[in-house]
Formats: structure tokens, C-alpha cells, sequence
């Protein structure tokens, strides 16, 4: 009885934690791409975001530095708002982005999800997830640079409209990953 | 016809409030997949959990196959949609080094921002280490501008570098993505994780 009780318990307990089948996400997160495409004539993106911060903190902090600096001066000179610089804050992927917080904060909420918390293996410390996910994020942020994309700017929606460009960078991310996990296979199992 | 923003069917403001919209059905999916977790993503690696490529694929064949069917029925203008362009190394060198940030962090960006909002502070440490790796980046650009201007092929279609219809690609894309989803199926079988 007492067992019975337990694995009730157990699956009351992963009901709550249930997320969506995989396939019916991909669904619609196939729809989402299709929806942006059709609207905008252009695909999703996250990086891009963090990009157009970097320079608009960079304008804000150290206006000289970016009016001499060639990474900058290439970024104005290509995004314009007739004859002005254009205002890096004002871009799709910065509003696109913003509506990611939004959109992952009601589903987390709804499905009782929102925790601050560090997520890590029991087999290591938060401490080493940490420094990890530092590392993990400097590479993925200069990596996304130099792609011209990340996940889902170059490899989702690059695919999407079968760039050959969004094909590349997908198996390099993918079978980079693949080949390196092996090496860093303690931070999530054994 | 769209794109509605280069028909001029919507002012640029409204597709900027449209993109916060599109953003909040992505962030929404994203979450609801279990992509806000840093162990569900790294599992597609070790083959305990395969939801990344799943949803993945799955989402790549339904956005191609739906931009075909739009062009087809005339609701899309292809000409005018946005193709990533193809600069061969730093696409490869890009994603190598974007696939080592992917197993070391657990997050790509988008996932990371999705993860931070339900409060996973391992997704903001991570989001910071990203607007490092882009200051970087910036900051380092003549050391790398080579590499990253090379072998620009324009904006190539893989259908067309290997001389096929797209709809004909479309399907083997679809084909290999099912063998994909077998695979993912037997490896979740064969490599059961412990709840996380």
C-alpha cells in the first residue's frame, strides 16, 4: 500500500512537471518561423540581440572609442535610419527578444516552473556549473559572431529557407558538440 | 502577398510590436519543450534525452515545408525573404566553436533567455559570458575580419549548390530527419537518465 502510494505520489509529482511533446513543439515552433518569415521576411534570432546591447552600451560608455573602432564603424555604416546612424535598441530581434522573456516567463508560470535556482548534476557543484556556463556562454557569444548567427538565427532559420550557409553552421554546432561531449561528459552524468 | 512588411502591408512599427509577439509564441514553445533546462538540452549529447533534436528538426521541416506551401499558393514572395548569407570558413569555424560553447554551457542563446526568465541562474551567468564573447569579438574584429569575410559565396540556397529542386531536398530533409527521430527514440531507450 505504502508503495502504491509512493509511485502516485511520483507521478502526480511529473504531471506537474510535464512538458510538451516534442514533436507537437517542433510543430509550432516550426509555425513561429513560418509566422516571421511571413510577417517580416525573416527569421528568428537571439544573438543579434545581445550584439545590438554590446554596441549600444558601448556608444553610451565609451562614444570615442566606438566612432574610432572599425567593428563599430562597419555596424553603422551598414545599419542606417535614413541619414542617421540607426539606434541599435530599435530592431526587430531587440522586441523579438524582449517577447522571449515574456512568452518562456507565462509558460513557466503557468506550469508552476519559476524557481531561482542553479540547475546542476548532483555529481558536481554549482560552483564548477557556473564557471562552466560562463565559458560555455563566451564561446557561444563569439562563435555567434563570427556564424553570423546562432541556433536560431543562422542554423534554425537558415535552414528554414534553406540557406547553405544555415545548413553549415548547424552540423558544425551539432557535431562539435557531438565530438567534444565525451570530454565533458562529467558535468551531466557520470 | 507577403512578407506583409516589404508589401508594405504593415508600418515598420507595427512589425517591430509583431516581433515582440512572434517572440512570445518562440519564448512560450522554447519553455513549454523544456528547453529552459540545461540538462534536458545537454541530453540530446549523451542520448538520455533527445528533446533538442526532436524539436529541432521537427521545427526546421515544418517552417520549410510551410514556406513552400505559401509560395506555391502565392502568399509569399520567396524573392523578398531573407536568406542567410554563405561565408564557407567562418560559417564552419563559427559553429565549431558555438558547438563547444553548447556542451560546456548547456544554453545556445536563445534557450539561455528563455531559462533565465523562469529564474535559472545558471542562464544568466551564461548570458553574461555571452555579452563577453561579443565584446570580444567587437573588440578583437582586425584579428579575425579576415576569417570572417572568407569565401563569400553570396546567398546560395543549398538546393541550388547541389543542383536539386527544393522541394526535392525539402523531402530529403524530411527522410533524414525521421531516421533522426528513430535513432533519438532507441538511444532514450538505451540510455535512461535517473530523474532530473
Amino acid at each position: 500500500m505504502a508503495v502504491l502510494i509512493k509511485i502516485n505520489y511520483k507521478n502526480m509529482d511529473r504531471k506537474k512537471t510535464k512538458y510538451l511533446n516534442p514533436y507537437i513543439g517542433g510543430i509550432l515552433l516550426g509555425v513561429v518561423v513560418l509566422v516571421a518569415n511571413y510577417v517580416s521576411g525573416r527569421g528568428l534570432g537571439a544573438s543579434g540581440a545581445v550584439k545590438n546591447t554590446v554596441i549600444t552600451t558601448a556608444k553610451a560608455v565609451a562614444p570615442k572609442h566606438v566612432e574610432n573602432t572599425g567593428y563599430y564603424q562597419e555596424y553603422f555604416k551598414s545599419h542606417r535610419n535614413g541619414d542617421e546612424p540607426a539606434n541599435p535598441m530599435k530592431s526587430w530581434l531587440v522586441f523579438e527578444m524582449l517577447g522571449v522573456l515574456v512568452g518562456g516567463f507565462l509558460s513557466g508560470a503557468i506550469a508552476g516552473r519559476l524557481k531561482l535556482k542553479v540547475e546542476h548534476s548532483p555529481r558536481i557543484t554549482s560552483k564548477r556549473r557556473m564557471i562552466f556556463a560562463l565559458m560555455g556562454g563566451i564561446l557561444f557569444g563569439f562563435g555567434s559572431q563570427l556564424g553570423r548567427g546562432c541556433t536560431s538565427g543562422s542554423a534554425l532559420s537558415g535552414m528554414a529557407v534553406l540557406s547553405l550557409g544555415g545548413f553549415i553552421t548547424m552540423a558544425a554546432i551539432f557535431g562539435t558538440a557531438f565530438a567534444l561531449a565525451y570530454f565533458f561528459r562529467k558535468n551531466w552524468i557520470q | 502577398m507577403g512578407p506583409l512588411i516589404v508589401y508594405e502591408i504593415i508600418s515598420q512599427n507595427t512589425n517591430l510590436l509583431l516581433a515582440f509577439f512572434i517572440g512570445i509564441g518562440f519564448g512560450w514553445v522554447l519553455e513549454s519543450s523544456g528547453f529552459s533546462s540545461s540538462r534536458k538540452l545537454a541530453g540530446v549529447f549523451y542520448g538520455y534525452d533527445a528533446v533538442v533534436l526532436k524539436v529541432f528538426f521537427t521545427a526546421a521541416v515544418t517552417a520549410m515545408l510551410g514556406l513552400l506551401f505559401f509560395s506555391l499558393f502565392g502568399w509569399i514572395n520567396l524573392d523578398y525573404v531573407y536568406i542567410n548569407p554563405t561565408y564557407i570558413n567562418s560559417a564552419v569555424w563559427g559553429g565549431v566553436i558555438m558547438g563547444a560553447g553548447f556542451i560546456m554551457g548547456g544554453f545556445c542563446p536563445g534557450t539561455s533567455f528563455c531559462a533565465a526568465s523562469i529564474g535559472k541562474i545558471d542562464a544568466f551567468v551564461f548570458i553574461g559570458g555571452l555579452f563577453i564573447g561579443v565584446l570580444i569579438f567587437a573588440e578583437g574584429y582586425p584579428l579575425w575580419e579576415t576569417l570572417y569575410k572568407k569565401n563569400f559565396l553570396g546567398f546560395p540556397k543549398i538546393s541550388e549548390a547541389l543542383g536539386i529542386a527544393d522541394g526535392l531536398l525539402t523531402l530529403l530533409v524530411i527522410l533524414a530527419a525521421v531516421g533522426m527521430f528513430w535513432v533519438a527514440e532507441w538511444a532514450e531507450k538505451k540510455f535512461p537518465q535517473p530523474e532530473y
